[in-house]
C-alpha cells in the first residue's frame, strides 16, 4: 500500500504545485490546502502503514499487544494539521485584505503597491 | 588578567556620565585607569625580561571546555605597555584637544573601548578570542573615523577602513580555522610548539595567504595602504593612537606573533618581505607628494609598517630585534609628531604644510618635542630612532636572500624618513613667520605633556639603549624569533656599513628636503588619481552594488509565482540530484498487500485534486478539496490513526466554514495565463509530485536512525500513566513541543482578528 | 451573517449543542487513554459552537462561550504554562509531569497529573483561537467588506 500511496502523495503535490502557481489568489489558497494534505501524508507514509493496530494500550496491561502504528508521527501530523489551520485562516483573511486594499484578485497587480 | 583587560570597557560605558559632569576635567581623571593598567602591566617586566612568558587562564564554559586565556610574553608586554602608556597621554591629551566638544563622552567610549579591545587582541591565547577583539578594534576606528559624523568625507573614510580591515578580518578568521586544524589547537600557547606540524600541511600555502591578507589589510600594506591616510579624518588623538602607535600595528603583531609557526619558509620570506618593501616604497613616495601635515605623516607611518613587515619576512635574529627596536622607536616618535601635528592645528588653525612657517617662537616647548621627535624619525645620533635605524640596516645586509635589494630599499626608505623629518619639523617652525588664521600661541600642558614625554622617551632610550633592551626588547624579540635573541643593541657600532648607509640616507635625505617643492609638484603629476590602489577599492564598491541591484532585480521581482517557481526548481535540482545519484536505481513497486477499498479511497483523492484543479467555480473547487480531505481522513483512520483521522475530520469541516465565510467574497475566477504557461506549470507540478513519490518509495528502505518510537511506546504507562500513547507524547513526553505549536495557534488567531478589526478602524 | 430562520435547523442545533459540548468535555477527559484529547475535544466544541452560529446567531454563541473567545485563548495558554511550574518545583525540567495520588473512599486511588492540566490549556487555546477567527470573520461579514 506504501507505494500507492506514494502516488497519492505524489498527485497531491502536482497539484498543489501546479494551483500555486496561478495568478488567481483564490487558486492559491486551494494550491496551500492541498500542499498540507500532501505534506501530512507523506510524514504519515514515510513512518510506515500499519492497519488495525491503533497505538492505545489496553486497560490494565503496561505494553501494547503486539506491534502498533508509530505513535510519534501520529503526534506530529495532529499537531501539524490543526496548525494548518491557523495558518490557513491567517492566510486566507491577509489575502482578504491585500485584495480589499488593492482591488485585484491578479497577485502581478499586487506587485508595487508599497504606498 | 581579565580584569585589566574588561576594565576599559566598563570605564568606557561610565565614560559619557562622567564627562557630562567633569567637562573639561575628565580627560586627567579618565587617565587614571590607563596609568593603572600600566603600572600594572609594568609590575610584570622583572619576570618577563628574566624570560618567563605567562599563561592567565579563566574558565568560560567550562561544560565545553571554552577557555578565556591570556598570554603574557615580550612580544605582548611589550604592546601592551605601548597600548596602555601612549593611552594615558593620548586620553590626557583628547581632554585638551576636544575641550567644550560636546560629544566628548561618546569619544572616550569609542577611545576606551578601542583601547580595551587592542588590550584584548595582543594578550588573547586563544585565536577565537584573538579574532573578536581584532574585529572590536576594526570597529571602535570605524568609530572614531567617522566621530565627525556630518562629515561627509569622514563618514566616506570611516566606511572604507571599516571594509578594507574587516574584509582581510573575514579572511584572517579563515585563516585561524586552518592554523586551528593544521596545529591541533585554537591556543597560541599551544601553537607556537607547533610549527612543524602547521609547515608541513597540506593546506600551508592557502592558510598563509589567508592569515598574510588579514594582517596586510590590518597594517595598511600595499596595495591597501590607501585607507590609512584617509583615516586621518579623525580627530588628532585617533590619528596619533589608533593609526600610528597601535591599531595599524596588529597587524605587524600577529606577523610576528606568528612567526615562530608558520614564518621561516621560502614562502613566507617572499611574500612578507617584498611586500613589506613595496609598501615602504609606495608610503615614502606618497609621503612627499602629499602637503597636509597629517597626511604626510599617515604616509610616513605607512612606510614604516612595511619597514616593520619586511622585517617580519627576513626571519633572522638581527631582524627579530630591529623589528622590535623599531616597533618602540616608531611609536614614541610617530605619536609625538601627530600630536604636535595637532597642537599646530589647533592653536595656529593650519594644517597645510606650504602654509607654516616660523611658529617655534610662539609656541617653544612644541617646537622642542617636535623637532626631538623628528630626529628620532631620521635617525640621527644620539636619538632611539639611529638605533632603530642601524639595527634596521644590519638586519637588511644579514638577510639570507635578498639581502643586496633589500638594503637598497631599507637605504631609500631612511633617505625619505629624512625628508619627512624636515617636513615635518623643520619647515612649520623655521623661516620666515606665516600668517595663519590664528593667532599662533603655547599649547595648554594637557596638550605639551604627550609630545614631550615621548621625545624625551625618544632621547633617552637612545643614550640608554640597554634601558630598553634588558627591560624588554631582548624577551620581545626572542618571543618574536622563537628561540632566545641576544640583541646587544648600541649607539656606536664602529666603523660598518650600517654607519655608512646611514650617512649617505642622511645626506641624501637633506637633498630631498631642500628640493621638495620641486620633487613635490613633479609626483603630483603621477596619474594616482586615476590609477590608484583607492581606484580599485572605489570601482569594487560600485561593481558589488552594482551586482546587489541586478541579483535583487533578477530574485525579487514582486510576482509570487516565480518566487515559487525559483524555490520549486531549487529543490527539484538539489534533491533530484542527490536522490539520482544516490540511488540511480528506480525502487521495484511492491503491491502486493493491496485492498481494493483502500484503491478506491486512494483514486478518490487523486481524483479530487485534480477535480479542484479542474474545477471552473470557486465552489466545486472547494467541495473536491473537502472530498479529498475526508478521503485523507479515511486512510488515517484505516491505517491505525484515529486520533490524526478525528483530527482531519473536524479540521476539514473547520476549513469549508472558512474557506466559505472568506472566498466567496472575492471575485470569481479569472483565467489570465496562456496555454503555454499552463503547460510549463503542469510540467513543474508533475516533476515536484514525481520527486515526491520517487523519495517517499526510497525513503522505505532507508533507515539513518533507529527509530525513538519504541522508547515512547514503552514507557507510556508506566511514565505517562496514559494508554493513549499519541496523546501521551503531545501533553507529556513533547509537551514543550506542543506548547510552542498551541502559542502559533494562538498567535494565527490573534492576528486574523487584528487584521479584521484593523480595518474596521480604518474605515472609522 | 444572515440569519436563518430555518426551525429544523434552529432546534436542531439547539439540542446539538450541550450534547456536543458535553461530547467534547468527555474525550478531552479520556484522551489520555482513548482516542481523544485537548486538540480533538478542542475542535469538537468549535464545530458545535460554528453549527450554533449558523442555527442561531452569533450573539447567542457568545453567550454560550460566556467570555470572550480571546480571554479563552489568553487562559488557556497560561494554564498550559502553569502546568509545567510543578516540574520545575520538583526541580525537573520544565513541563516533566508530575503525579499525584489522591485516595478515595472504598479503597481506590485517583491518578491526577500535570498533563492533564495541560492537555485542558490546549482544549481551551483550540476553541479561543478556532472562535476568535470564526466569530471575526463572521462579524466581519456582517459588515460590508468594501470600502
Amino acid at each position: 500500500m506504501e507505494t500507492v500511496m506514494a502516488f497519492v502523495v505524489g498527485g497531491l503535490y502536482a497539484a498543489a504545485v501546479y494551483m500555486m502557481l496561478r495568478r488567481s489568489i483564490v487558486k492559491l489558497v486551494i494550491g496551500l490546502v492541498l500542499l498540507g494534505n500532501a505534506a501530512n501524508l507523506l510524514i504519515f507514509t514515510a513512518g510506515g502503514l500499519t492497519r488495525g493496530a491503533p497505538p492505545l494500550i489496553a486497560e490494565g496491561a503496561l505494553l501494547p499487544d503486539g506491534a502498533v502504528a508509530d505513535p510519534l508521527t501520529q503526534a506530529l501530523i495532529l499537531t501539524a494539521i490543526v496548525i494548518g489551520f491557523g495558518v490557513l485562516a491567517f492566510a486566507v483573511v491577509l489575502i482578504h485584505r491585500a485584495y480589499e486594499v488593492v482591488q485585484a484578485v491578479n497577485m502581478d497587480k499586487m506587485k508595487d503597491t508599497d504606498t | 588578567m581579565l580584569s585589566a583587560v574588561l576594565a576599559g570597557f566598563v570605564v568606557a560605558a561610565c565614560a559619557p556620565w562622567l564627562a557630562a559632569r567633569l567637562g573639561a576635567r575628565t580627560g586627567w581623571v579618565l587617565a587614571v585607569l590607563p596609568l593603572a593598567l600600566t603600572l600594572y602591566f609594568a609590575s610584570f617586566l622583572p619576570r618577563i625580561a628574566a624570560g618567563e612568558s605567562m599563561l592567565f587562564q579563566y574558565a568560560w564554559i567550562p561544560g565545553l571546555d571554552i577557555r578565556l586565556g591570556f598570554l603574557l610574553d615580550g612580544l605582548s608586554l611589550l604592546f601592551a605597555l605601548l597600548i596602555s602608556g601612549i593611552g594615558t597621554l593620548i586620553v590626557i591629551y583628547a581632554g585638551g584637544y576636544l575641550a567644550g566638544q560636546r560629544d566628548l563622552g561618546r569619544f572616550y567610549l569609542f577611545l576606551l573601548s578601542f583601547m580595551a579591545s587592542m588590550l584584548g587582541l595582543v594578550l588573547s591565547d586563544n585565536l577565537i578570542t584573538l579574532f573578536v577583539f581584532w574585529e572590536l578594534t576594526s570597529i571602535t576606528s570605524f568609530l572614531l573615523i567617522g566621530f565627525n559624523h556630518e562629515d561627509k568625507t569622514a563618514r566616506a573614510s570611516a566606511l572604507q577602513g571599516l571594509f578594507v580591515t574587516v574584509g582581510g578580518g573575514l579572511a584572517l578568521l579563515a585563516g585561524f580555522v586552518l592554523l586551528a586544524q593544521a596545529g591541533g589547537s585554537y591556543d597560541l600557547s599551544m601553537l607556537l610548539s607547533q610549527g612543524e606540524a602547521v609547515r608541513g600541511d597540506a593546506l600551508y600555502l592557502p592558510l598563509l595567504l589567508l592569515l598574510l591578507l588579514g594582517a596586510f589589510t590590518k597594517s595598511a600594506q600595499a596595495p591597501f595602504h590607501f585607507w590609512l591616510p584617509n583615516a586621518m579624518a579623525a580627530p588628532t588623538p585617533v590619528s596619533a593612537y589608533l593609526h600610528s602607535a597601535t591599531m595599524v600595528k596588529a597587524g605587524v603583531y600577529l606577523l610576528a606573533r606568528l612567526q615562530p609557526v608558520v614564518g621561516g619558509t621560502m614562502e613566507w620570506f617572499w611574500l612578507v618581505s617584498l611586500t613589506g618593501a613595496l609598501t615602504l616604497l609606495v608610503g615614502g613616495v606618497l609621503a612627499l607628494r602629499a602637503t597636509g601635515m597629517k597626511r604626510v605623516l599617515a604616509y610616513s607611518t605607512v612606510m614604516a609598517l612595511g619597514t616593520l613587515t619586511l622585517l617580519a619576512g627576513i626571519g633572522t635574529p638581527a631582524a627579530a630585534t630591529a623589528l622590535v627596536t623599531f616597533l618602540l622607536a616608531h611609536s614614541l616618535y610617530k605619536g609625538a609628531l601627530f600630536l604636535c601635528a595637532g597642537i599646530i592645528d589647533h592653536e595656529a588653525g593650519v594644517r597645510d604644510l606650504r602654509e607654516m612657517g616660523g611658529l617655534r617662537r610662539a609656541m617653544p616647548w612644541t617646537a622642542t618635542a617636535s623637532i626631538i621627535a623628528a630626529l628620532s624619525l631620521a635617525g640621527v645620533m644620539p636619538l632611539f630612532g639611529f638605533i632603530a635605524k642601524e639595527a634596521l640596516f644590519e638586519a637588511a645586509v644579514q638577510a639570507p636572500e635578498l639581502g643586496t635589494l633589500l638594503t637598497v630599499v631599507a637605504a631609500v626608505g631612511a633617505m625619505f624618513a629624512v625628508a619627512v623629518a624636515g617636513l615635518v619639523a623643520v619647515r612649520p617652525w623655521f623661516g620666515v613667520q606665516a600668517t595663519t588664521p590664528r593667532t599662533p600661541h603655547e599649547a595648554p600642558p594637557a596638550l605639551l605633556l604627550g609630545p614631550l614625554l615621548l621625545a624625551a622617551l625618544g632621547l633617552l632610550f637612545g643614550l640608554w639603549p640597554g634601558l630598553a633592551e634588558h627591560g624588554l626588547l631582548a624577551a620581545a624579540a626572542s618571543a618574536v624569533h622563537g628561540a632566545e635573541v641576544v640583541p646587544a643593541l648600541a649607539l656606536w657600532h664602529g666603523f660598518n656599513l650600517p654607519l655608512l648607509l646611514s650617512v649617505a640616507g642622511l645626506l641624501l635625505g637633506l637633498l630631498l628636503y631642500v628640493q621638495w617643492a620641486r620633487v613635490q609638484a613633479l609626483l603630483q603629476r603621477l596619474p594616482l588619481e586615476r590609477y590608484g590602489a583607492e581606484r580599485a577599492y572605489e570601482a569594487l564598491m560600485t561593481w558589488m552594488v552594482d551586482v546587489a541591484a541586478w541579483q535583487t532585480r533578477l530574485l525579487q521581482s514582486g510576482y509570487l509565482r516565480r518566487y515559487i517557481f525559483i524555490t520549486l526548481a531549487t529543490l527539484l535540482l538539489v534533491s533530484g540530484y542527490a536522490l539520482a545519484t544516490r540511488y540511480p536505481v528506480w525502487p521495484a513497486l511492491d503491491i502486493s498487500d493491496l485492498r481494493f477499498h483502500e484503491l478506491v479511497i486512494a483514486l478518490v483523492i487523486v481524483l479530487a485534486g485534480l477535480a479542484a484543479v479542474k474545477a471552473r467555480d470557486r465552489l466545486a473547487a472547494v467541495a473536491a478539496l473537502g472530498a479529498a480531505g475526508f478521503g485523507v481522513a479515511l486512510l488515517y483512520v484505516i491505517f491505525s490513526a484515529p486520533d490524526v483521522g478525528i483530527t482531519q475530520v473536524l479540521v476539514e469541516t473547520l476549513t469549508v466554514i472558512l474557506l466559505v465565510l472568506v472566498l466567496f467574497r472575492l471575485p470569481g475566477y479569472v483565467n489570465t495565463s496562456r496555454g503555454v504557461i499552463h503547460v510549463r506549470d503542469a510540467l513543474m507540478g508533475v516533476a515536484v509530485g514525481g520527486l515526491m513519490t520517487w523519495l517517499l518509495l526510497e525513503a522505505r528502505n532507508v533507515k539513518l536512525f533507529p527509530s525513538i518510537s519504541g522508547y515512547f511506546i514503552e514507557q507510556s504507562v508506566p511514565g505517562g500513566h496514559g494508554h493513549n500513547i499519541v496523546n501521551v507524547i503531545l501533553v507529556d513526553f513533547r509537551a514543550l513541543d506542543t506548547l510552542g505549536e498551541i502559542f502559533v495557534l494562538g498567535l494565527a488567531a490573534v492576528g486574523v482578528y487584528a487584521m479584521l478589526k484593523l480595518r474596521a478602524e480604518d474605515r472609522r | 451573517m444572515k440569519v436563518r430562520h430555518s426551525r429544523i435547523l434552529r432546534t436542531a442545533g439547539d439540542m446539538l449543542l450541550p450534547l456536543l459540548l458535553l461530547f467534547s468535555l468527555f474525550l478531552l477527559l479520556r484522551g489520555h487513554d482513548l482516542p481523544g484529547g485537548g486538540f480533538i475535544a478542542g475542535l469538537v466544541a468549535s464545530a458545535a459552537l460554528a453549527l450554533y452560529i449558523f442555527s442561531r446567531d452569533m450573539r447567542s454563541a457568545r453567550q454560550v462561550l460566556g467570555t470572550d473567545p480571546r480571554s479563552l485563548l489568553g487562559v488557556g495558554l497560561i494554564i498550559a504554562i502553569l502546568s509545567g511550574v510543578p516540574g520545575l518545583l520538583a526541580g525537573d525540567a520544565f513541563l516533566t509531569s508530575e503525579w499525584y495520588t489522591v485516595p478515595l473512599p472504598g479503597g481506590r486511588e485517583f491518578t491526577l497529573g500535570t498533563p492533564i492540566i495541560f492537555d485542558i490549556g490546549v482544549y481551551l487555546v483550540v476553541i479561543g483561537a478556532v472562535m476568535t477567527i470564526v466569530l471575526s470573520l463572521a462579524e466581519a461579514e456582517e459588515r460590508p467588506w468594501k470600502r
